[in-house]
């Protein structure tokens, strides 16, 4: 699978997230300063198409973002759920290539 | 028949009822077949806050009996019945409707009746006693005729029916027998004081005036004339000189009784027949009637735990009757020996008359000990002082500085909890020591709400309350408990202080916060903190760059989301007021959109179902046809809701509608620690449930009246009334003064009602911060709420205006659809979102419009 270029760097606000649809799956895309993230935009506690517009946290040193709908949190590096070890989500690649935003899907 | 011990107790107030709560806390009330047996209509109710009932004019409001509490306990209660006699032998009670109840012992708690002097006249029409809530309803009934009413008696209960009179809009007059008010508690300095202090709120007062008889009035109802000659008219009367135990049953039953009335008890609170228990103020214990209520309570507790086999060993030994209260705002309190007739004692006063306050200090002739004390004016030495007294404590060498305000600003002479022993009774209302606090904190009560909810504690007439917060801070500091009030991992501060810090250090941004005061990247609870204060200090636009990444999850969109990720649409219509043309525009957005519409409690209309990308479209239409943002997403003031007052309704007494936009106008876009609510209602019917609000607003024919710190939700409260017949510059300033202060120093989430319940001084010390200007900071607050009230702008009018902005809202960055995982079904014929098993049988789903 190649890097499929998403967007501009600077259509992401500093520490937001948006959505981004790569063929039929829904991405969450992150930015922490210049550093770009990727998890399945699916929360999966509700079921909602969601985590892009959740918040950007450090818990204990690790970033991660916070669910909109019940709060859980997902790491921004692996996609693991904090409060509950037995959840987890899918992360993907991103990088930034200039001023662009990209993600490799691996299936 | 049962083999139970068949318990009856006759007379159903607040003694009566301790009694029985004494024998169900026990855990023993299976092995009793309880009744109790009451004339009054309703069961017991909290005749200590009598004059409450003027605030709400609602009896359920002094209820005492918790919901379920005789069903659960088996008891059967009875009212509107009076036992009329006894018979000791037989054991049988029979009551005014015939009826005969069998019993093995005996509780009479009838209590007292009020004195009324038998001068001619007394039994006019429009001459009352205060008594019950029927007496304060007749009185009510009255005064919607009078002008004019009177108060024979001086002492504490007359003064709260002189306040009564007074709130009812009266011209009031208080006439007392003896040479001062409060003979029996205050001395002649103290006296003097309170008169003034009295006379200053806008009452008469006459001492040493003997009523002689009543006859018809010239311009009044009434003409009371004086021993001295003097005269007095007055439309109404209310007789409260003094009470009279209600022994009636017992010289009927032939029970011993004293000289002058009141049924003779022992040591374990029976009377001259051991199955007869007597408590309350109908009992005599030691030659001496008790007409104060933690007494009464003692006995309760005393006479349950004897009818329980005197497990705890309890006997009542008599009762300090100090006590503190507030009469008409004024501060007064007694201890001990106020008068100082112990041999041998010695005083010190000290009197500011700048300040109006009034203190005095009695002590044992060697200077060592405290005898008694009277405070008026001010009373926070209350606390101490009696502690002093109750625990024969050493006094400092100087005993003058107990009473002495410190002029170099340090705390006076104030007892360190540490000295009280662990026997000391904190709260003399409902019997709770120093030791029950300290175990219940080691327990695990960490704030003085817990201490009050496990024990009781500073529950009653609450003058315990500071002296309860040291026990508690004493104790959890000797745990070596940290509080922790931190607001996260990020900041070393709480909401508070972080406040403080923008405020003071003009912060105007989360990085620039992060950088001087916390670290790490921050995280769910402190960046929407941060936006929050941000937003209540400088008003910028919330989804600026800088701030749009800090935004809670609703405000981050302005808008509600959904269980399904698209969100609801409320716009604006302040007080509830909508234009027929207005309503139709927002109904052919919903159904434009096809979205689920419902009306929602605070009058107006949310709109379910839109996605992202339909947020900006949405708005510009409800925009175009005159709407602005609802901030129902927001932290912020919701809603105002009003009746329709004056202007249509017949009872109406002010404008309701037109106060209740003017205040949506003025708060609309306010962050604050939490969302807020507002009603007006146009006359006392209270149509817009006010009392259930943040801030309430009830008219009244002279203005209006203020209630702060109701809310509704899991835990409902009803608000406090704060101030009475203020015209509308002052309520709205008060207002300002009010909400700016609950946004400086609430924590992070806090109601208003949780807020004010923790001030330490409540209600009181929010009146003085927000009437008296206490803390020199009202100018300041209303300062900033001009800025806020200034630099309102409607943010969804900001947003549709500016192309950049109204990008954040795509649904993917990427791609311009919606999307389709969010499918909808019909139901009553609206959409609901669909549920997962509805999805994978995909009949009948309905994509976003």
């Amino acid at each position: 699978m190649s890097w499929t270029t998403i967007c501009k760097l600077d259509d992401i606000l500093p520490n937001t997230g948006v959505a981004a649809l790569v063929d039929e799956t829904q991405v969450a895309i992150f930015r922490v300063n210049d550093t770009v993230y990727a998890l399945a935009n699916k929360d999966p506690f509700s079921n909602a198409n969601v985590l892009s517009r959740g918040i950007v946290c450090s818990i204990q040193g690790t970033l991660v973002v916070a669910s909109p709908i019940y709060k859980q949190h997902f790491s921004l590096e692996a996609g693991k759920c904090l409060e509950d070890d037995s959840v987890s989500i899918a992360s993907y690649e991103a990088r930034t290539e200039g001023d662009s935003v990209q993600i490799r899907i691996s299936h | 028949m049962t083999d139970k011990q068949r318990l009856l107790i006759v007379g159903n107030g607040p003694v009566g009822h301790q009694f029985i709560e004494s024998i169900v806390e026990s855990g023993q009330s299976d092995q009793f077949d309880i009744t109790v047996i009451g004339e009054e209509p309703r069961h017991a109710y909290d005749r200590v806050h009598l004059t409450a009932w003027f605030e709400t004019r609602e009896a359920a409001s002094l209820n005492m009996v918790k919901e379920g509490f005789y069903q659960d306990n088996g008891i059967t209660a009875l009212s509107n019945e009076k036992v009329v006699g006894i018979d000791r032998d037989a054991k049988i009670a029979t009551t005014d409707k015939g009826q005969q109840y069998a019993y093995d012992k005996l509780i009479l708690s009838t209590g007292s009746f009020p004195f009324v002097p038998p001068v001619p006249g007394h039994d006019r029409k429009n001459c009352f006693v205060y008594r019950t809530i029927e007496d304060l309803e007749a009185i009510t009934a009255a005064a919607a005729n009078a002008k004019v009413g009177a108060v024979v008696g001086g002492g504490l209960l007359g003064l709260e029916a002189a306040k009564a009179i007074k709130d009812l809009g009266l011209k009031t007059h208080v006439i007392e027998f003896a040479p001062r008010l409060m003979a029996v508690q205050v001395d002649e300095g103290g006296g003097a004081l309170l008169r003034r202090k009295i006379e200053d709120l806008g009452v008469s007062v006459h001492t040493q005036k003997n009523t002689q008889q009543i006859i018809d009035g010239e311009e009044c109802v009434h003409k009371l004339q004086f021993a001295d000659g003097a005269e007095l008219e007055t439309d109404i009367l209310v007789f409260s000189a003094g009470i009279r135990p209600q022994d009636a049953l017992a010289r009927q039953c032939e029970l011993e009784v004293g000289e002058r009335g009141g049924i003779v008890i022992n040591d374990s609170c029976q009377t001259s027949d051991p199955a007869i228990y007597a408590i309350g103020e109908c009992a005599l214990w030691g030659g001496r009637i008790y007409g104060l209520i933690a007494p009464g309570w003692d006995m309760a507790r005393v006479a349950a735990d004897h009818v329980l086999g005197g497990i705890e060993e309890k006997a009542f030994t008599g009762a300090d009757m100090s006590t503190k209260l507030k009469l008409m705002g004024v501060d007064v309190a007694s201890i001990g020996d106020a008068h100082s007739t112990t041999p041998g004692a010695k005083c010190y006063t000290f009197i500011d008359e700048q300040a109006e306050v009034y203190k005095k200090i009695v002590v044992t002739n060697d200077g060592q000990h405290l005898l008694g004390a009277v405070l008026i004016g001010e009373a926070n030495d209350y606390g101490t002082l009696l502690q002093f007294a109750l625990n024969k404590i050493t006094l400092p060498e100087h005993p003058e500085s107990m009473i002495l305000p410190s002029l170099d600003g340090s705390a006076g002479a104030g007892l360190g909890v540490d000295a009280l022993p662990d026997v000391a009774q904190i709260c003399s209302c409902n019997n709770v020591s120093k030791g029950d606090l300290c175990a219940a904190v080691q327990g695990g009560a960490m704030t003085v709400g817990d201490l009050k909810a496990c024990t009781k504690a500073a529950t009653t007439c609450g003058g315990c309350t500071a002296l309860v917060g040291q026990v508690l801070n004493a104790e959890l500091t000797k745990m070596g408990v940290e509080v922790n009030t931190d607001l996260c991992e990020h900041f070393p501060y709480t909401r508070q202080e972080i406040y403080h810090l923008v405020r003071v250090g003009k912060i105007k941004s989360f990085d620039e916060l992060l950088e001087k005061h916390g670290s790490g990247h921050g995280c769910e609870i402190c960046k929407p903190t941060a936006a929050s204060i941000l937003a209540s200090c400088w008003n910028d636009y919330i989804l600026e760059p800088k701030h749009a990444g800090l935004q809670d999850t609703n405000d981050r969109f302005l808008a509600n989301m959904q269980k399904n990720g698209t969100y609801s649409v409320v716009p604006r219509m302040a007080g509830g007021e909508v234009t027929p043309d207005g309503l139709i525009a927002v109904g052919q957005v919903a159904k434009k959109y096809n979205l689920y519409t419902k009306i929602t409690g605070g009058q107006r209309v949310d709109l379910f179902g839109a996605t992202l990308d339909q947020l900006p479209r949405i708005w510009e239409e409800l925009i175009s046809a005159g709407f602005e943002s609802g901030h129902a997403y927001g932290k912020s003031l919701r809603t105002v809701k009003s009746c329709v007052g004056s202007t249509w309704c017949r009872y109406g007494v002010q404008d309701s509608v037109g106060k209740a936009i003017d205040l949506e106008n003025r708060y609309k876009g306010l962050r604050s620690p939490h969302k807020l609510k507002m009603a007006v209602s146009g006359c006392t019917r209270e149509c817009a449930e006010a009392q259930s609000k943040d801030v309430g607003v009830i008219a009244t024919e002279k203005g209006w009246n203020l209630y702060l710190c109701g809310n509704g939700g899991m835990k409902p409260r009803h608000a406090d009334l704060f101030a009475s017949d203020i015209d509308t510059e002052t309520m709205v300033k008060y207002i300002d003064r009010f909400l700016m202060f609950y946004v400086r120093t609430a924590d992070r989430l806090q109601r208003t009602s949780v807020w004010m319940e923790n001030l330490e001084g409540g209600l009181d010390y929010l009146r003085k911060v927000i009437i008296d200007d206490s803390l020199g900071i009202c100018a300041d607050l209303e300062a900033e709420m001009e800025h806020v009230v200034n630099t309102y702008q409607c943010e969804w009018k900001t947003t549709v205006e500016n192309p950049e902005k109204v990008k954040q809202f795509r649904s993917f960055v990427n791609a311009d659809k919606s999307d389709k995982e969010i499918v909808f079904i019909q139901e009553r014929g609206q959409i609901r979102p669909a549920t997962e098993a509805e999805k994978i049988a995909d009949t009948d789903l309905i994509a976003v419009a």
